[in-house]
């Protein structure tokens, strides 16, 4: 393991600065977090820019970026922008802004590649059938106190420890 | 009063760094809690390093405490605020699959942002794979649609759902958060081989616990704010509305609204049942005016689509416009009041001459009386109930003269309307769409 610049933050500490942000997110502007929309809606930009009429035509990214629409111009992409900048700052500051893999000792990088993809992509179809993530959803949700929000969190905790064991070399 | 999303409008340059601020707040809080860290983040399922929990749990209770603290002292509007709005089956699937995805990937879509911003060549792939994976359900959706919008409970909150006040489920999450803390400085003491001490670690964590656990009694004790005492607060806003009568909308208006296709009028009756039973407004609900506040109706008003028009009908105007000062600080766009309610109504467009009559005495001395006398209850079986469809549906009328009363007679379609065809009337309804902004993912 390399030798961090600076330690992180004591987890209550992160939490409760979490809180601050997540509290003046609603303060401000009536909602909460999330990253899964902003992503989104970049990917229906970047198809609209190569294949319009295919937006247009599938009902659910048409209400996102169809016609003239513009799927950029959304409060979660401004959200998805002020998260990499934040997170590059912060990482920055702290001496951990490097190129490098994160992986458990058992596995290749490419594996740990593959599987970051193949985990992203079954993480952000599961974040669009949930209606959100575990920032939108869990975080933003439990927050205000949404009941679908509790029953959801519960499911990604049970997801997770369910699948654990069996992946337990790839982390270990 | 907050939220201030009225003022932030979308395309302005306030719109695009608010809310690149409050990401930036956001992603420099996940990166030094060391969310940028796969690994960090599945040890939480292997219990050796429990920061996740830790984190999220600690950052909801914070907020929710925060939140809540805001709107019992009337600072913040919680039904204002966006609430996730609950699709039971969806999300607890959707959380099954990114429970999958968080084990195999490492990352949640916010904390892989952060990866990738630090340059971890695995957030970026995870990233990449997010992207695909929003693709992938933009095309699939379609095919289990029904699937993906069933269970849909509404703006679903805790506090609704149990009939208990804010407070008491804000104190019961942290208290279920505290345990869960607890356990979680057990166990990784226990996975990590340490002698298991029962203890808290620290002063600092105790008295960071007491503190939050004081803070849930002052909101217990502040309350969360009655719809009326809302008003009170918001009222500047509005009050002139009243008093320029800017809500007060004529029944042509009504009528000629309800031909709209566009729209979906609802015509909410607040008088007693009596009343209602007597006459009303055809497609009229009756709402008690005790359950106007009633987390219910709140819930089932808020989940209206955004093309609904309210108009409010009391036998005048005095419980109506009661009705529409709680609506209002409720947060209900589009809703107006029947000016002169039933009364006028009725004199605007007459009921059969059998069925009832105007009367200059009234019965007892209520404050709102109505001013017609009914033969018999004709709920909205009466022309006046339904002027808009009087020259497209079957009809009834009077009997002749002699015939038992308490009935109408099948007729045809009436050769002329019973009222002028051309009411003169300004007209006042301007629809209102919901805000953009949609918190978090949703």
């Amino acid at each position: 393991m390399t030798k961090e610049n600076r330690a992180y933050l004591n987890p209550y500490l992160g939490g409760t600065l979490l809180g601050i942000v997540l509290f003046l997110a609603y303060f401000i502007t009536g909602g909460g977090l999330g990253a899964s929309s902003g992503l989104n809606h970049v990917q229906v930009a970047v198809l609209h820019f190569f294949a319009p009429a295919h937006v247009d035509r599938v009902g659910y990214m048409a209400e996102i970026g169809g016609g003239s629409r513009n799927a950029l111009n959304y409060s979660g992409v401004f959200m998805l922008l002020g998260t990499l900048l934040g997170g590059a700052l912060a990482g920055w500051f702290s001496g951990r802004l490097r190129w490098e893999i994160r992986k458990g000792p058992q596995i290749s990088s490419s594996t740990r590649l593959a599987l970051a993809f193949l985990g992203g992509l079954i993480m952000a179809y599961g974040a669009r059938m949930a209606r959100g993530c575990t920032s939108g959803q869990a975080l933003s949700g439990g927050a205000v106190l949404s009941a679908g929000s509790f029953a959801f969190m519960f499911a990604v905790f049970g997801g997770a420890y369910a699948l654990a064991w069996s992946l337990r070399r790839v982390w270990n | 009063m907050a939220p201030y999303d009225n003022l932030i409008h979308p395309g302005t340059l306030l719109y695009f760094v608010t809310f690149l601020l409050i990401g930036m707040g956001f992603g420099a809080v996940l990166e030094m809690s060391g969310f940028g860290d796969s690994r960090k983040l599945a040890a939480q399922f292997y219990f050796k390093d429990l920061t996740v929990l830790k984190v999220m749990f600690t950052a909801i209770i914070v907020a929710a405490v925060l939140i809540f603290l805001a709107t019992g002292f009337r600072l913040l509007n919680y039904d204002r605020i966006w609430v996730n709005p609950t699709y039971l089956n969806s999300e607890i699937l959707g959380g099954l699959i990114m429970g999958v995805g968080f084990i195999v990937g490492g990352f949640c879509p916010g904390t892989s942002l952060v990866a990738a911003a630090t340059l971890k060549v695995d957030g970026i792939f995870f990233v990449l794979g997010g992207l695909s994976g929003v693709w992938a359900f933009g095309e699939t959706v379609g095919g289990f649609e029904d699937f993906y919008n069933n269970s849909f409970y509404g703006r679903l909150t805790l506090p609704d759902w149990l009939g208990i006040p804010a407070g008491v489920v804000v104190l019961l999450v942290v208290l279920m958060a505290l345990m869960m803390f607890y356990g979680a400085e057990l166990a990784e003491a226990y996975f990590a081989g340490k002698v298991l001490d029962w203890r808290p670690s620290s002063l600092a964590k105790v008295a960071a616990a007491t503190a939050i656990l004081a803070a849930c009694g002052v909101l217990i004790g502040v309350g969360q704010p009655t719809p009326m005492a809302k008003w009170d607060r918001l009222k500047g806003a509005w009050e002139n509305k009243l008093e320029t009568r800017d809500v007060y909308v004529h029944p042509g208006e009504v009528l000629e609204l309800k031909k709209n296709r566009t729209l979906y009028v609802r015509v909410l009756d607040v008088r007693p049942e009596s009343d209602y039973n007597l006459f009303h407004v055809a497609g009229a609900r009756r709402l008690d005016p005790k359950d106007v506040a009633a987390p219910a109706t709140r819930t089932e008003l808020l989940s209206a689509p955004d093309n609904t028009v309210f108009f409010l009908i009391s036998n005048g105007e005095t419980a109506s416009t009661s009705a529409w000062k709680e609506l209002k600080a409720m947060g209900i766009l589009n809703v107006y009041i029947i000016e002169g309610g039933v009364n006028k109504w009725l004199e605007v467009f007459p009921p059969e001459p059998c069925v009832a009559e105007r009367v200059k005495e009234t019965r007892g001395n209520e404050a709102e009386p109505l001013l017609y006398a009914f033969r018999y209850a004709v709920g909205s079986d009466s022309r006046a109930a339904h002027p808009d469809s009087i020259r497209t549906q079957p009809w009834k009328a009077c009997p002749s003269p002699g015939a038992a009363t308490g009935t109408l007679a099948e007729a045809s379609l009436p050769s002329e309307l019973p009222y002028p065809a051309n009411l003169t009337f300004t007209r006042k309804v301007k629809l209102q769409r919901k805000v953009a902004v949609k918190g978090g993912c949703g």
